[in-house]
């Protein structure tokens, strides 16, 4: 108790500046794109105003993160998996109604699609989201109700037979015959992922590309193969910056420099690397991505509320899959 | 009054209040924000009983086995030196120690579907991860040593020489068990019992790794909590937890009165 007691003692000449920090609350596979493009952060911030800047990144399933930053885990920014999971922040009042137009290609600086892995040879011949409804095969997926990327899946599979003019009785078929096949429900899309690498359950895992590009390149990556959809969904996960908290730290500043430099050429390559598509063609350059015929959520399902009010609400039509 | 009750009493409701109570009441509170049927719309959904049902039935059927083979290791144990015993009692403490995440990572590694025990397992058509079985036997992990640690000081404290001397009466091996041995084990056999019970209707961090957490099949009650949290659903997790809370309150208080009434059948003041 006496180290509270005692202030510590502060030099009289130049009251050193309070150390800055950040905590960036992301959702689950960012990790390694968010370990990359800190370290380039605080080197660009050191470089154009002279100060230290330490970031600290938080990871998780996307609607838990939202929940702690809600509950009160002073996030300055956040980078989840899915603008509803920022919508249900922003309705606690801890950042502003209009994130979405406070950065540019509203707040979502790169993108990605759903994209399947599969074991070396594709053996079951999958190709498109029609394969994965086939008796007898095992599809591995997150849990739509938990993962963002797992939302994503679910509406990518829903919006290719609409897009093959199935009609919602078509769409539904096809999403209750993918789920059929799904032996086990994870709760974020890292423990699908270890599902079925490390523990080889399954034929094929509906993932992130760039988390399907990542399992590649970890150990056991070279018994799979990646397969891209000829259709599949535009992922866009969004960015913001959580107002409440960087207003009471101080650090709206730092905050908004780290998102912006997110579209920087240096950020924009980061990404690109760690396989996020890039929102520039320039630093698309840097890898090549599968040409993948991409649709938006909004053109399909109008948007996250309504997607989330007719998909995955309780009792909605992720929930009537299992109640039958 | 005894010399310092007011202290130690203060000091105890205080300790309790903050510490169990309170965190209590506030999930109390969060529930009682909630109508009545609200309440019950939250908890009539098939997934949800189908969920109640299952953790139900997995605690209890766990706590059995915990039971039984906890009689089993903590008989050998207290009656039967051999070298290493110190060793062993002492891995009998491991699942408390090891975080329950980590039990469950190494139990779905080694049951899985290309796990040491669940290859040859599958051989034989028995699967254990990511089925219900796959959860009794996590919590057995979590549960056994309640079981064995309430057992050992009261089989420690059986003279042998009370079971000698009703060998010599002419009791029968089951008649010892049964009017000898049992009723002085009954009761710790029981709090053990319900201890692990209690402790695995609410075990999270191991079950979620084997139990695969399909919908209606081998989702649990506190995964759904978690799920519903994740959805912003507070009220609907709150009532889970409510019921959850609920059953293994009253069965920690009948085991109490069950005890209470053990020690002193007869109800007479001593």
């Amino acid at each position: 108790m006496a180290a509270f007691a005692a202030p510590p003692p502060v030099s009289a000449s130049a009251p050193a500046p309070p150390p800055l920090t950040l905590l960036n609350v992301s959702y689950d596979p960012t990790r390694e794109l968010y370990q990359e493009f800190n370290a380039a952060f605080i080197r660009h911030w050191k470089k154009t105003t002279g100060q230290d800047v330490a970031i600290k990144q938080s990871h998780g399933g996307s609607g838990k993160q939202a929940r702690s930053v809600i509950d009160g885990l002073g996030a300055d920014v956040v980078t989840l998996a899915l603008a509803h999971d920022i919508d249900a922040i922003a309705s606690s009042g801890l950042i502003a109604k209009d994130w979405r137009g406070k950065l540019p290609q509203g707040s979502t600086p790169f993108t990605s699609t759903i994209v399947f892995l599969v074991r070396k040879g594709n053996p079951k011949g999958i190709r498109d989201w029609e394969a994965l409804a086939r008796p007898g095969l095992s599809v591995i997926t997150p849990n739509p109700k938990t993962s963002g990327g797992a939302r994503w899946n679910y509406l990518a599979a829903w919006g290719d037979a609409l897009k093959k003019n199935k009609g919602d009785a078509g769409a539904r078929a096809l999403v209750e015959g993918i789920f059929k096949n799904v032996p086990v429900l994870d709760s974020g899309a890292r423990g699908a992922t270890t599902t079925f690498v490390q523990r080889g359950m399954g034929d094929v895992l509906l993932a992130w590309e760039n988390e399907a590009i990542l399992a590649l390149k970890s150990p056991g990556g070279d018994r799979l193969e990646m397969v891209a959809p000829p259709v599949s969904i535009l992922a866009e996960p969004p960015v913001a910056i959580v107002d409440r908290t960087v207003d009471k730290k101080g650090t709206r500043a730092v905050a908004e420099a780290y998102l912006r430099y997110l579209y920087s050429p240096e950020g924009q390559s980061i990404a690109a690397q760690h396989g996020y598509r890039p929102r520039t063609p320039e630093a698309a350059k840097v890898r090549a991505f599968a040409p993948v015929k991409l649709f938006t959520l909004e053109s399909v399902f109008g948007s996250w509320e309504k997607a989330h009010a007719a998909h995955f609400a309780d009792g909605a039509s992720f929930d009537r899959i299992y109640q039958k | 009054m005894l010399p310092g009750l007011p202290v130690s009493l203060g000091v105890t409701v205080a300790a309790i209040s903050l510490v169990v109570l309170l965190p209590l009441s506030t999930l109390v509170v969060a529930t009682g924000s909630m109508k009545g049927a609200a309440f019950r719309a939250a908890l009539a959904s098939p997934r949800v009983m189908a969920s109640f049902t299952l953790s139900l039935g997995a605690a209890l059927g766990a706590a059995a086995v915990a039971s039984a083979a906890g009689l089993l290791i903590a008989w050998v144990l207290v009656r039967h030196p051999f070298p290493g015993r110190n060793f062993v009692d002492s891995l009998i403490d491991l699942p408390f120690a090891l975080p329950t995440a980590v039990a469950g990572i190494t139990l779905t590694t080694l049951y899985g579907p290309s796990g040491w025990l669940g290859r040859p397992l599958e051989a034989l058509g028995i699967k254990v991860a990511y089925t219900p079985f796959g959860i009794v036997l996590a919590l057995v992990f979590i549960g056994l040593p309640f079981s064995v640690r309430t057992l050992q000081p009261v089989l420690a404290d059986l003279d042998p020489e009370v079971e000698e001397a009703a060998a010599c009466l002419g009791a029968s091996r089951r008649q010892i068990f049964l009017r000898v041995l049992l009723p002085k084990l009954l009761p710790a056999w029981l709090t053990g019992f319900s201890l692990a019970f209690a402790r695995g209707l609410g075990e999270y961090g191991s079950v979620v790794f084997i139990s695969g957490n399909m919908p209606m099949k081998t989702e649990i009650a506190p995964l759904l909590i978690m799920t519903k949290l994740e959805q912003y659903d507070t009220a609907g997790a709150a009532a889970i937890a409510t019921v959850l809370l609920a059953i293994s309150f009253l069965m920690l208080l009948a085991l109490n009165r069950f005890e209470a009434w053990s020690a002193n059948p007869t109800g007479r003041a001593r």
